[in-house]
């Protein structure tokens, strides 16, 4: 085969080909916007409402209400044991000394009497900040030792007048608190998220031994026992 | 220009969703959240949350009697922890106890009264109500004791002492039948051996803290023997105050590896190597001539008969322990300044021979060891001092006239208080008599019983069995009534810390949560069918329930338990020499009771024909394998070592050369064969073992329980059959001879 041949054999198949060229790489540069801007409305928009269900608490509590009419601020309620745990939401023994009797009649009262008080039974609290089963967490060692205050991890819940919804992650089943609001992860706030991330970043920053007591070893340690 | 659509586009939209999906946090967050979803696997145990409290308890679980502590979040039992201030444990417990929640909490529980519908071990069974329950029992014993034949009754328990042994023994007294006894251990053993040395109705303790050189003959110290957690802390202070111990038995145990030397011993001949120490010390001279002139009687007799036949070169060749060996035990023994002899072969649960006890104590008697600082003392049983006497109608007295079943107390057994082990032969045999009705308490004689087999086949003839079974055991599998006991954190009970402790010491059990099932304590049982007989019976169990009765029982201490939980004699001292023998001499009798001596130290022979056995197989006792009246929870099967169980296959221990000289290799399949039966294993070539050889765990091979339990290895006791000891009565069973062939 000569070398004109084979070049007029290439020309003549471009020839064949030529005319969608230019359609074909416009739809593929089209599709592959679709696909992307797609894909950024999925993940950024709809993923993070598929993935969490909402919750309402059994009970709608008003912690501004109450803060008012405790001496001890938040510790009256959540409050640290004699063993040194923490109490974490309260239980019913706690409610009773003042909701022995309905306290007002509105329809929120009433729920929480009749269920609850009435029927001596806990209220299944559900709890924003729950941490996974493998990690460790003191308070005592934050509030009492670190002398942190409540709201660097929790904000400003003690203000608030309604319990926000609770959403619930469909796959780990934890509360959305952990990971936070933002669904990329970004927080403008220390109480905005509550993974190991933004615990080591204090750690770090506070010189936090980095060892743990029981084990003396690494820094995994001192929350993952 | 036109758009085309073709396979190209679509693949741009992949690359661009792809492109696109990784600048969003979709995959990152999916990734994060599976990962804490392994967290939470549904069976993962999820211990509630709020505040802890703590309930100390003794733990009825094994004889032991540990304090406990347990801890509480709301009315769930969460961890069970050794009580640091009990007397004997200081904090420690044993794996079983540490289990113990499984056993509260598990699968196996007895949930209701239920009586037998199908065939016997057909496990099939109908709830019935508690009323119903206990009219049945009533009906039943009532008939038999309506037709005169009471003693036809017998009570089994596994627990020796405390409120309701003692309970159980008053109600068969008041009901007319002599036939209430014990699970065979090696109490029995040391309790004859005390009557006929000392002249002393009591029990063994022993000083064991103060003891500085510790000859033990087969003794799983650390391995269960005794007080389990108390005896673990025991060695450590012998460790700590450099006492030295010796363990003498043909298998390197846990307890002979910690010890100070190891003394491999041909199985059976223990009694030889005690009387060969005995001949060293007295043939030099080196016994404590104080105790010895003063304060025995019939040495003589013992020293004729031990110079006799027993000189080290004549004991080393039928015990294959070195002649240099025996002088040197004996010297460093005698010359010692607490030297401490003990016997019972593991965690005792098999007596063995008497012979074995009298001469394991003549040691310490001969170095004058006795009711003295680190030695052997006799004190006094435990008892329900506040109850009154119970009452006897005639037809009691009729029936508590009969001889027992067992032989015990009878011409040919005179010093026996109770021989379990005799009972099934009683039972197949039907004489005296035979047995209408057989009650079951905290006892699995058909799994623990050497000779299993022969154990069920008996039980199999009784008419009426009641088992008071708090898991669905083997015993109670074949059983036609079983009426569930609280479990060990359900109920009221106490436990008296004998096992070898030498001070009275009883610690209180209670209710540390509520029933979970729908069980009854079996005191209230027994109290509620002595109320439906009437009469004589009811007068003498007219407690109304069984808290009353007992701290009716310890009005003397109830002040102590209720507050502390036990109560321990701190300042209990042994009688003296003069005053510790109410023998016929006033006198330690080395004679043993004018026993004849030599019938009475002749080696027991293994079962079977040597000339189609060639082996020998020993079971031992693991502390990681429960081998009581209850199984080992799933939490105590896991620290069972792969050496010893691979999947459901026992691997048995064989001497490497036994082994090479069979054909043998590590892992190869065999036949177990003992006269009894023969079960399929796997060889594990082990140097820890004697050559000729083949040792098995006790406690395996149980058909009752759960999947964690139940088929894995196989029951020593199905193997192994009981031999009766001539001089006693006991079970002097060591072993049997056995073959191993290829699969």
């Amino acid at each position: 085969m000569s070398k004109s041949d084979d070049t007029k054999h290439v020309a003549g198949e471009r020839q064949e080909k030529a005319p969608d060229t230019s359609g074909t790489g416009a739809s593929i540069l089209l599709f592959f916007v679709i696909g992307f801007a797609l894909s950024l409305v999925v993940g950024w928009g709809i993923f993070p409402k598929l993935l969490y269900s909402k919750k309402k608490q059994p009970v709608d509590f008003n912690h501004a209400m109450h803060l008012e009419l405790v001496d001890e601020g938040c510790q009256s309620c959540h409050f640290f044991r004699a063993d040194g745990s923490f109490s974490g939401a309260p239980t019913l023994a706690q409610c009773i000394g003042c909701h022995d009797e309905m306290q007002g009649d509105t329809a929120n009262e009433m729920n929480f009497y009749e269920n609850y008080i009435q029927k001596d039974r806990e209220v299944p609290w559900l709890i924003y900040a729950k941490q996974p089963q493998c990690v460790f967490f003191s308070h005592v060692a934050h509030v009492k030792m670190a002398n942190m205050d409540c709201v660097t991890c929790h904000g400003f819940i003690g203000d608030s007048t309604q319990l926000p919804i609770y959403e619930q992650n469909r796959i780990s089943l934890y509360s959305r608190n952990i990971w936070g609001k933002n669904i990329g992860g970004f927080k403008e706030n220390t109480w905005d998220r509550m993974k190991m991330d933004d615990c080591s970043e204090c750690h770090v920053r506070e010189g936090v031994r980095q060892a743990s007591v029981q084990t003396a070893k690494g820094g995994c340690f001192v929350c993952h026992k | 220009m036109s758009m085309k659509i073709d396979r190209r586009s679509f693949l741009a939209l992949g690359v661009g969703g792809a492109v696109g999906t990784a600048l969003t946090p979709l995959p990152w967050k999916i990734q994060d959240d599976l990962a804490i979803w392994t967290q939470m696997w549904p069976w993962t145990p999820d211990p509630p949350g709020g505040a802890n409290t703590y309930v100390n308890t003794v733990s009825p679980l094994c004889g032991s009697g540990c304090g406990v502590t347990v801890r509480k979040v709301g009315e769930r039992a969460v961890k069970i922890e050794g009580r640091k201030d009990f007397p004997t444990n200081e904090g420690g417990l044993c794996n079983l106890c540490a289990a113990g929640l499984q056993m509260l909490y598990g699968p196996t529980r007895v949930p209701f009264p239920m009586k037998r519908i199908g065939e016997r071990g057909a496990n099939e069974w109908q709830r019935i109500s508690w009323e119903e329950a206990i009219s049945m029992l009533a009906e039943q014993l009532g008939e038999i004791r309506q037709a005169g034949q009471p003693e036809t009754v017998c009570c089994l328990s596994g627990r020796r002492y405390g409120s309701m042994p003692d309970l159980l023994k008053r109600f068969m007294t008041a009901y007319g039948s002599p036939n209430f006894t014990v699970m065979p251990s090696m109490a029995d053993g040391y309790d004859m051996m005390l009557k006929r040395m000392h002249g002393v109705e009591g029990r063994v303790g022993f000083d064991l803290g103060k003891a500085d050189y510790i000859l033990s003959f087969g003794s799983g110290l650390i391995e269960g023997w005794g007080n389990t957690a108390y005896m673990i802390r025991i060695n450590s202070l012998w460790k700590e105050n450099n006492a030295t111990i010796k363990q003498i038995e043909p298998r390197l145990s846990n307890t002979a590896a910690k010890a100070d030397q190891w003394i491999p011993i041909t199985p059976g001949t223990e009694v030889l190597l005690a009387l060969g120490i005995a001949y060293v010390i007295i043939k030099e001279s080196l016994y404590n001539y104080d105790f010895v002139n003063n304060y025995a009687s019939g040495f003589e007799a013992l020293r004729s008969f031990v110079l006799s036949g027993y000189s080290p070169g004549n004991v080393a060749k039928q015990t294959g322990v070195d002649q240099s060996t025996i002088v040197t035990l004996a010297r460093e023994f005698a010359r010692s300044r607490r030297p401490l002899a003990l016997c019972g072969r593991g965690q005792g649960h098999v007596p063995g021979a008497l012979g074995g006890y009298v001469a394991v104590h003549l040691l310490n008697a001969l170095v004058g060891n006795i009711n003295r600082p680190g030695g052997v003392w006799a004190l006094p049983r435990p008892a329900m001092e506040g109850w009154p006497e119970p009452m006897l109608d005639a037809q009691a007295q009729a029936g508590m006239a009969k001889p027992r079943l067992d032989g015990a107390g009878g011409p040919a057994f005179p010093f026996a208080e109770q021989l379990a082990n005799r009972l099934p032969q009683a039972i197949t045999a039907g004489r005296p008599y035979p047995l209408k009705a057989l009650l079951v308490y905290e006892a699995n004689p058909v799994f623990s019983m050497p000779g299993a087999a022969a154990v069920r086949q008996a039980l199999q003839q009784v008419p009426f069995i009641v088992s008071f079974a708090t898991h669905m055991d083997e015993t109670a599998a074949i059983a036609d009534l079983i009426l569930p006991n609280h479990a060990h954190l359900e109920r009221w009970d106490d436990v008296a810390v004998t096992a070898g402790y030498n001070r009275p010491l009883v610690g209180l059990a209670q209710a540390v949560v509520a029933p979970q099932q729908d069980t009854m304590h079996t005191g209230d049982v027994f109290l509620q069918v002595a109320a439906t007989l009437g009469g004589s019976l009811a007068a003498s169990l007219a407690w109304n329930d069984y808290a009353a009765c007992l701290q009716e029982g310890h009005a003397a201490h109830w002040a102590d338990l209720e507050e502390n939980g036990y109560w321990l004699d701190r300042s209990y001292a042994p009688e003296t020499w003069s005053f510790a023998f109410p023998t016929p001499s006033g006198k330690f009798d080395f004679t043993a009771s004018d026993g004849d001596l030599k019938a009475l130290f002749a080696p027991i022979p293994a079962e079977g024909d040597g000339g189609s056995y060639n082996l020998k197989l020993i079971a031992y006792d693991s502390v990681r394998i429960a081998n009581g009246a209850v199984g080992s929870p799933p939490f105590l099967i896991k620290t069972v070592s792969d050496k010893v169980l691979e999947g459901n296959t026992l691997l048995v221990d064989v001497n490497p050369e036994t082994a090479q000289a069979a054909g043998f290799r590590e892992g190869d399949a065999a036949l177990l064969k003992t006269p009894l039966g023969s079960a399929s294993v796997r060889v594990h070539l082990s140097p820890d073992l004697m050559p000729g050889l083949v040792a098995i765990p006790r406690g395996l091979g149980h058909t009752a329980y759960d999947d964690y339990l139940a088929e894995k290895g196989i029951n020593a006791n199905d193997l192994i059959g009981p031999v009766e000891d001539p001089a006693s009565g006991l079970d002097a069973t060591w072993g049997i001879l056995a073959s191993l062939v290829k699969a």
